[in-house]
């Protein structure tokens, strides 16, 4: 990368000669600078997003060679009578789970509004409350695993023996699975959440709730009218990419329930991989892929939209 | 305190004001620090159980302090699978996902960030729209680009795809857009090169930001499951967390004192980097979520 004495950009655009010195050499020298991440994005994000599309078109059980059947995996997927049923639970189910993410922004907006204060110590407690976050899932979900086991010395079922309550199978039973996954979810996802409304939290001007204390307003009014508002756009970001990581959530399914039991918590994406690495479907798992695409392209869609209201907010 | 209390309520209303928000205060620590010991739970039961003989764990009521402390199962964990190489693999690995990948970020960060070049709007929303696939959609190709490449138990699989991060390029493009352009002007006329005043001036200039994207980087990577799940199959090229999720062993049930031990070291290195750097972590989580597009 030679950058010295002529600077070839400020010759007039009309220049004859090589390529090279037609682009100009900061064009060139730019496209040097941006080479290693294109060569990635194109090798590791826009060709397999294409090939994706196209294996999705083949029946390709893996040790045999891949066979193109047009929509048929699609059509299987929504209607076949074995396929379908699987593939409409694991629809559900994904949306089901993301039933977590709008249980746990009510959470997180509760403890950020306690957190908002300007007390001593309120920095540990700040600390403990993203703990769960930054400690890999894997490890969390193990933890978590042995918390839900399920004979009597499991702590949970300790729990429920010292309130008189049966003791239950938890991960192992069909209906509380995902109920458990959810709050497993909620535990780890909730400190994130907790510092981007801290954060939404204190770039509200102090002034607007002094002003509206001289009015007379409640601490209620003050938070319908005020806070709310103001935090509208935190909340929907906050929505929509808890959204988006929940549509994709793998870790915690894999090492908790392997998407049972009775498929209970399988959801697409988990169905995906399963496909994909467990029957070597890779057609039927890149059909999936796309749906999955589809869902995230729609959040994101939206997540775009709402960063140019933000814009016009401020 | 009550009779001062109940005597202050009487003298006047300005010193009930002030009791009611001792009163308040008071209410806070303990609403919080219930609140905070729940979310502890799961940690101090993990780190409890670790610490815990075969037999304890087994007992009911399970006890919150261990009759007899187990050491031991923190050395016993090194025996029971190789931990240590997989402590080596994704240290290594997230080593040099976090060098790659700011690199990439750095140079792709400063064209967009300091030079005009034909195309560049273009390349901005082919950067941009990198953040909308997500690595479910590509999860096929990718292995199977791998399986050509006849990558899969090697350490290109786990390295190669991570080294550029579109998030990463916008973040520091905006950090380099704040240095004054004057400088750069300056630096061209005394005959430095490019290049030369990106790594000398602009780097030293923006050390917070490369600072947290490199936590970042770091962090993701030592915490990612689901790829290094497929692309590595023995067991000498498994990182950390998938070794973990292999650490359930046969006789006798799983051994949950040395699975949480294993646990305890798996999380142990990200939570004692956050709490070396906590300032930059927390600031940096901040400002993705708000800042970035």
């Amino acid at each position: 990368m030679t950058t010295t004495s002529t600077d070839v950009s400020q010759l007039p655009p009309k220049q004859k000669g090589r390529w090279w010195r037609r682009w100009g050499e900061e064009t060139f020298s730019a496209y040097l600078f941006l080479l290693p991440s294109l060569v990635i994005f194109i090798t590791f994000t826009f060709f397999p997003a294409i090939y994706s599309m196209v294996v999705s078109l083949f029946r390709w059980n893996m040790p045999s060679k891949p066979f193109f059947v047009g929509f048929e995996n699609y059509i299987y997927l929504f209607t076949d009578a074995i396929e379908a049923p699987l593939f409409w639970k694991s629809f559900l189910n994904t949306f089901y789970f993301a039933l977590g993410v709008p249980i746990n922004l009510v959470i997180s907006l509760l403890i950020a509004l306690l957190l908002n204060r300007r007390l001593a110590g309120v920095g540990i407690f700040r600390t403990t409350f993203f703990l769960p976050t930054i400690t890999s899932m894997a490890a969390v979900s193990v933890v978590w695993l042995w918390l839900f086991h399920p004979a009597d010395y499991g702590l949970f079922n300790s729990w429920l023996i010292a309130m008189g309550i049966p003791i239950q199978r938890w991960l192992r039973d069909p209906v509380l699975a995902m109920p458990c996954l959810i709050g497993m979810g909620v535990w780890h996802g909730m400190g994130y959440n907790i510092i981007i409304f801290l954060a939404g939290l204190q770039a509200v001007p102090t002034t607007y709730y002094e002003a509206a204390k001289i009015d007379g307003a409640s601490p209620f009014a003050l938070f319908r009218h005020i806070t709310w508002p103001l935090l509208g756009p935190t909340l929907f970001y906050v929505l929509t990419v808890g959204m988006i990581n929940s549509l994709k959530a793998f870790t915690e399914i894999d090492v908790m329930t392997q998407g049972g039991p009775l498929g209970s918590t399988t959801t697409l994406a988990y169905l995906l991989y399963q496909n994909a690495f467990q029957f070597f479907q890779m057609g039927k798992a890149s059909a999936i892929a796309v749906l999955l695409f589809i869902m995230l392209l729609l959040l994101t869609w939206i997540q775009f939209r709402f960063v140019d209201r933000k814009v016009h907010y401020e | 305190m009550n009779n001062t209390t109940i005597r202050s309520i009487h003298r006047s209303r300005h010193s009930w004001a002030r009791t009611r928000k001792t009163l308040l205060d008071i209410l806070w620590y303990v609403v919080v620090t219930f609140l905070a010991l729940c979310v502890m739970v799961p940690f101090i039961w993990m780190i409890v159980t670790s610490l815990k003989g075969q037999n304890e764990i087994f007992t009911y009521p399970p006890t919150w302090i261990p009759q007899d402390w187990q050491w031991k199962n923190y050395v016993d964990v090194w025996q029971e699978a190789p931990f240590g190489r997989y402590f080596l693999n994704s240290t290594f690995v997230a080593l040099m996902v976090t060098v790659g990948q700011l690199t990439s970020c750095i140079l792709a960060g400063f064209a967009f960030a300091r030079m005009e070049f034909k195309g560049k709007n273009f390349m901005f929303l082919l950067f941009l729209s990198t953040t909308m696939i997500s690595s479910q959609v590509t999860l096929v190709p990718s292995y199977l680009i791998m399986r050509s490449l006849n990558w899969i138990d090697h350490y290109q699989a786990l390295i190669v795809p991570f080294l550029a991060n579109a998030f990463g390029v916008f973040m520091i493009r905006q950090s380099f857009r704040s240095v004054p352009r004057e400088m750069e002007e300056a630096a061209k006329l005394d005959g430095c090169g490019r290049l030369r005043f990106l790594v000398q001036i602009m780097l030293p200039l923006c050390k917070p930001i490369l600072a947290s994207q490199a936590l970042f980087a770091f962090m993701g990577n030592w915490n990612s499951y689901l790829w290094p799940l497929i692309v590595t199959n023995q067991d000498d090229m498994r990182t950390l967390q998938i070794g973990l999720r292999y650490f359930v062993s046969g006789e006798g049930g799983t051994k949950w004192g040395l699975y949480m031990a294993a646990a305890v070291l798996v999380s142990l290195p990200v939570i004692i980097i956050y709490f070396l750097v906590q300032k930059t972590f927390v600031e940096s989580m901040a400002s993705t979520g708000l800042k970035d597009i």
